[in-house]
């Protein structure tokens, strides 16, 4: 099996519908560029393999349920904001944080 | 030893109400050789013992309760050696805010009295407060800061003293409901669930529904229900560095190691029985409670909940013999300040017990305080 | 139309839709509440709006696509005659009122009648490294795709059990996306044995039967009986191990693992809106009580489809009509029988599907005593980080026999997801370690918010609230 974890590799694939706008984001201060209807979630998966670290195991998740269940993907925008990623849709503009303060 | 008389056991005391007053009555008395049973019709410390707010505090408290207060303040500073854990007990200091001038006067006032129980305190305000506090908002003016006070998890130390006192040797029996109590002119005669039991003395802790027990014995006490709100957050980068309160109550606050903050004020629903949080007031507190500590903005709200106390009308319990009955203890009606009284209490009334006096005055605390009229012993 | 009642429908799922339309036949006018951005439910969830998804309804439904377009258009028809409020999430009932949140600000709304068609999510069987980065649910995988036109990685696992992990696998691969193996906890003989019930719904069975052949015809590797032993990574998913029905093991790489066993309902909303509740051998877990035609045992409170019991997206139209008849008839409005669905008919329907869900429940049941068999470092809480070794020191020594003493004690479901994803854990090892029944260990409680919120919405002084009682304490 291998053993090396690269943590700026996607975890999601696109598929398809590809073909969608592109909407500039940044992620951890860095800009990045999602497609349009892509939920935050997505956005994130596009460029990383985690949205947000466990505040008890320091672990990093990546969501679960992708159904607004399981409360394991929420982020906060740079401005304090809380949204829960993968029921946000991502905006132009949005500055979102996936390396918690602690 | 056990009395087999008719099948009957005996106890030396038995506990109506397994909350925190009943199961740290139960511990002292096992400890000093007593042969106790504890009942509780549902859990051990899963009422308003298991529900509160966790304050360990002794600030802002009457003249009258100082005493009982200072005496259960240092059994909080001996918990893992007396239960085995340490209920997550942290020494934060409480500080009292201040919201208008006129605050600030009352905490000075208390200050200078709570000094002559040994309690020390000293108040804040202006600039030096603004600067030691970064994290409090303009609402807040000043406070006054209680070093030795701190906040514990309820839900830790209630069961904690019941299952102490079990292993010290008290016969503890949950979902156990107490019926048919009489007093035989020597003897408390009852049933635990379907077993009869006797005791030579009795203790009513049992709470908010503590008038049922004290009515077999022609007592009452004016109490009602009560439903404190509370709430919790997500955890929360540490930022509140003492358990908080306001002049005139309200609204409390605390976070906990792991970073939720629980915060308390104002009235849930109930009925007597069970009790639910409201909405109305979760939202009139979290914005008082914004005011004061304005990064909880950015917080999600995970939980809220209520429990079952019980009132009085000077917002001081019931501690001390019945009126009509010999060797019946009352010890209820904590009107939301019980969580740091309780074990206090428990020694109070194991001295009772064992020693026919007790040391920490609560005669403030009789139920004979409400009426004026003398009542007639019932045999 | 009685102008006195004041229905709200939660939940615009098949359930919530049928029950929608159902009341608008009879000249009600229903205010609908939907978390989600548009309707459809999880089953049928449409992609995003106005964002240029293209994909048609076959490729996003499949066999489904008629039926999902059905409760669309169905839907779509409805709007002006309803109050449809959408992204809107109703996160506590108390006296006949919800409180909701939308948008960042708060709405109460009050109720006469209300219909919980709440839904569903996957029934979680945890597993060591189940909280690695890279595992989803198979519902979470299916929505990626589905909603977003993502795999949820590029070398995908699917593990567990139950008709969701075949259909999910197949969609997966047929959308291009690659499936490294499909890994069935049940073995076949089991399902066999179930296939007469299964067959009370001939068209359900064989689509099931149809996926199974298409995977194999395209060289997914299948597995069944299985035991799922760990799912490796450091900081993300990188592999599976397991072992074979016959004990060998084996392992896998992969970057993703869609887990599930199974659904469990969503029954929150219920509990708050003081449904009593009765726990059911069938669905595993505790559910609202109800009637055939959908009563709960609160007066005005109906429940229909998944979020009352699973029984899949066909029941849950029939509910959700049935649910509403009997709301109708409640009221006291008289309708032209013609001009709506016929109670009896729609309860011996539900009644044959009853049938198949226990053939389905009974062919893809979790894993016989899992709880006996997690490591003591296995994490069974993901919020709050509580192993099951820390709930079985607990359980052992006597401190608990119960689940909300459980909670209290060890923090399992005091997370935000206040116990969806590891409530059932609980109650299987206290199950398994006091030898007592599922049903006797306790109910875990909910309270308000439904959901985990945040606090700023609730800032605005937009007049909702009502001034609290004075409470004086410290």
């Amino acid at each position: 099996m291998s053993t090396v974890t690269i943590h700026h590799a996607p975890q999601f694939v696109r598929l398809d519908e590809t073909h969608r706008a592109r909407i500039p984001f940044v992620l951890d201060g860095v800009p990045a560029e999602a497609l349009a209807g892509d939920t935050l979630l997505t956005a994130i998966l596009m460029r990383q393999r985690h949205v947000r670290h466990s505040e008890f195991s320091g672990k990093p998740r990546a969501g679960f349920c992708l159904i607004g269940a399981c409360q394991d993907c929420w982020v906060r925008g740079e401005d304090g904001k809380r949204m829960r990623a993968c029921s946000t849709r991502v905006e132009a503009g949005m500055r979102v944080v996936t390396e918690d303060v602690r | 030893m056990n009395d087999t008389r008719a099948g009957v056991s005996h106890f030396d005391v038995v506990i109506a109400g397994g909350g925190l007053v009943g199961s740290s009555t139960a511990l002292a008395l096992a400890k000093s050789g007593m042969r106790v049973a504890l009942i509780e019709r549902r859990f051990c410390g899963a009422q308003a013992s298991g529900v509160n707010y966790g304050g360990v505090r002794t600030q802002g408290r009457t003249a009258e309760q100082l005493p009982l207060a200072v005496r259960a303040r240092r059994v909080y500073g001996r918990l893992p050696e007396l239960i085995g854990i340490d209920g997550e007990m942290v020494v934060s200091g409480h500080l009292r805010l201040a919201r208008r001038e006129a605050d600030l006067d009352v905490l000075d006032r208390w200050s200078a009295m709570a000094r002559e129980h040994g309690v020390e305190s000293h108040v804040m305000s202006g600039p030096a407060f603004r600067q030691r506090y970064p994290w409090l908002g303009p609402a807040a003016i000043g406070g006054s800061l209680c070093p030795s006070d701190g906040h514990a998890n309820p839900r830790l130390v209630s069961p904690g003293f019941a299952h102490a006192a079990r292993r010290a040797g008290a016969d503890v029996r949950e979902q156990t409901e107490l019926s048919d109590i009489t007093f035989d002119g020597t003897r408390f005669q009852m049933r635990a669930g379907r077993e009869r039991i006797s005791s030579d003395w009795l203790v009513n802790s049992a709470g908010a529904w503590a008038n049922r027990i004290a009515g077999s014995f022609g007592e009452s006490a004016p109490m009602k229900p009560i439903y404190p709100n509370m709430w919790v957050t997500e955890p929360l980068p540490l930022f509140i560095g003492h358990s908080l309160g306001v002049v005139g109550g309200g609204i409390y606050a605390r976070q906990v190691e792991r970073g939720n903050c629980v915060i308390g004020g104002g009235r849930g629903h109930g009925d007597g029985e069970y009790a639910q949080p409201s909405t109305a007031t979760t939202r009139a507190v979290m914005r008082d409670a914004c005011a004061l500590l304005p990064a909880l903005r950015d917080a999600l709200l995970i939980r809220t909940w209520s429990g079952v106390e019980g009132e009085t009308p000077d917002g001081n319990p019931i501690i001390g013999l019945s009126r009509t009955t010999p060797r019946l203890l009352h010890a209820f009606g904590f009107s939301g300040g019980g969580f740091l009284l309780a074990p206090g209490v428990g020694e109070v009334l194991a001295e009772l017990v064992t020693q026919g006096e007790t040391s920490t005055p609560i005669d403030a605390f009789s139920i004979g305080r409400f009426s004026s009229m003398p009542l007639s012993v019932t045999h | 139309m009685s102008g006195a009642h004041r229905v709200v429908i939660v939940g615009a799922g098949p359930a919530g839709i049928r029950a929608a339309e159902t009341l608008v036949a009879a000249s009600v006018r229903p205010v609908v509440i939907d978390e989600n951005a548009r309707w459809g439910g999880q089953i049928y969830r449409q992609p995003p709006a106005g964002a240029g998804f293209k994909r048609s309804a076959a490729t996003l439904y499949g066999f489904e696509a008629k039926k999902a377009e059905a409760v669309h258009d169905a839907m779509a028809k409805l709007l002006p005659k309803i109050d449809y409020r959408p992204d809107t999430l109703a996160w506590a009932c108390e006296q006949n009122r919800l409180d909701t949140l939308h948008a960042g600000r708060e709405t109460s709304v009050p109720f006469t009648h209300l219909i919980i068609a709440s839904g569903a999510t996957d029934r979680i069987v945890p597993l060591p490294g189940w909280t690695l980065a890279g595992v989803f649910t198979l519902g979470g995988a299916q929505v990626a795709l589905k909603a977003q036109g993502c795999a949820i990685g590029s070398r995908v696992v699917f593990a567990g059990t139950g008709p969701l992990l075949y259909l999910v696998a197949y969609q997966y691969a047929k959308a291009g996306a690659r499936v490294a193996a499909v890994l069935d906890t049940s073995p076949l003989a089991r399902q066999a044995a179930a296939a007469p019930r299964m067959l009370s719904q001939p068209s359900m069975f064989a689509k099931g039967v149809y996926y199974v052949g298409w995977l194999q015809a395209h060289g997914v590797r299948i597995e069944r009986g299985v035991t799922l032993d760990r799912i490796d990574g450091d900081d993300a998913v990188r592999g599976i191990r397991w072992r074979t029905r016959r004990g060998e093991p084996r392992s896998l790489d992969c970057d993703a693992v869609g887990m599930g066993f199974g659904l469990r309902p969503e029954t929150q909303l219920a509990d708050l809106a003081g449904c009593r509740f009765r726990f059911d051998a069938l669905n595993r877990c505790w559910l609202p009580e109800r009637d055939a035609a959908g009563r709960s045992s609160a007066r005005n409170v109906y429940l229909a489809g998944d979020g009352a019991g699973i029984a899949g997206a066909d029941a849950a139209e029939l509910a959700g009509r049935r649910a509403a008849l009997a709301l109708i008839e409640d009221i006291g409005i008289v309708t032209h029988r013609s001009a709506q669905p016929d109670a009896t008919k729609l309860e011996r329907e539900l009644a044959r599907i009853a049938v198949f869900r226990a053939g389905i429940e009974h062919a893809f049941a979790p894993p016989v005593n899992a709880a006996q068999h997690w490591p003591d470092d296995m994490t069974v809480c993901r919020c709050e980080d509580v192993t099951a070794g820390t709930m079985r020191a607990c359980i052992r020594s006597g401190l608990a026999t119960e689940v909300n003493r459980l909670k209290s004690l060890t923090r399992i479901g005091m997370g935000r997801c206040q116990g969806r994803m590891c409530g059932e854990s609980a109650i299987a090892l206290l199950a398994a370690e006091t030898g007592k029944p599922l049903a006797d260990v306790g109910r875990l409680r909910s309270q308000a918010p439904i959901k985990p919120i945040p606090i700023t919405p609730m800032l605005y002084d937009d007049g909702v609230h009502v001034q609290p009682e004075e409470a004086h304490d410290e």
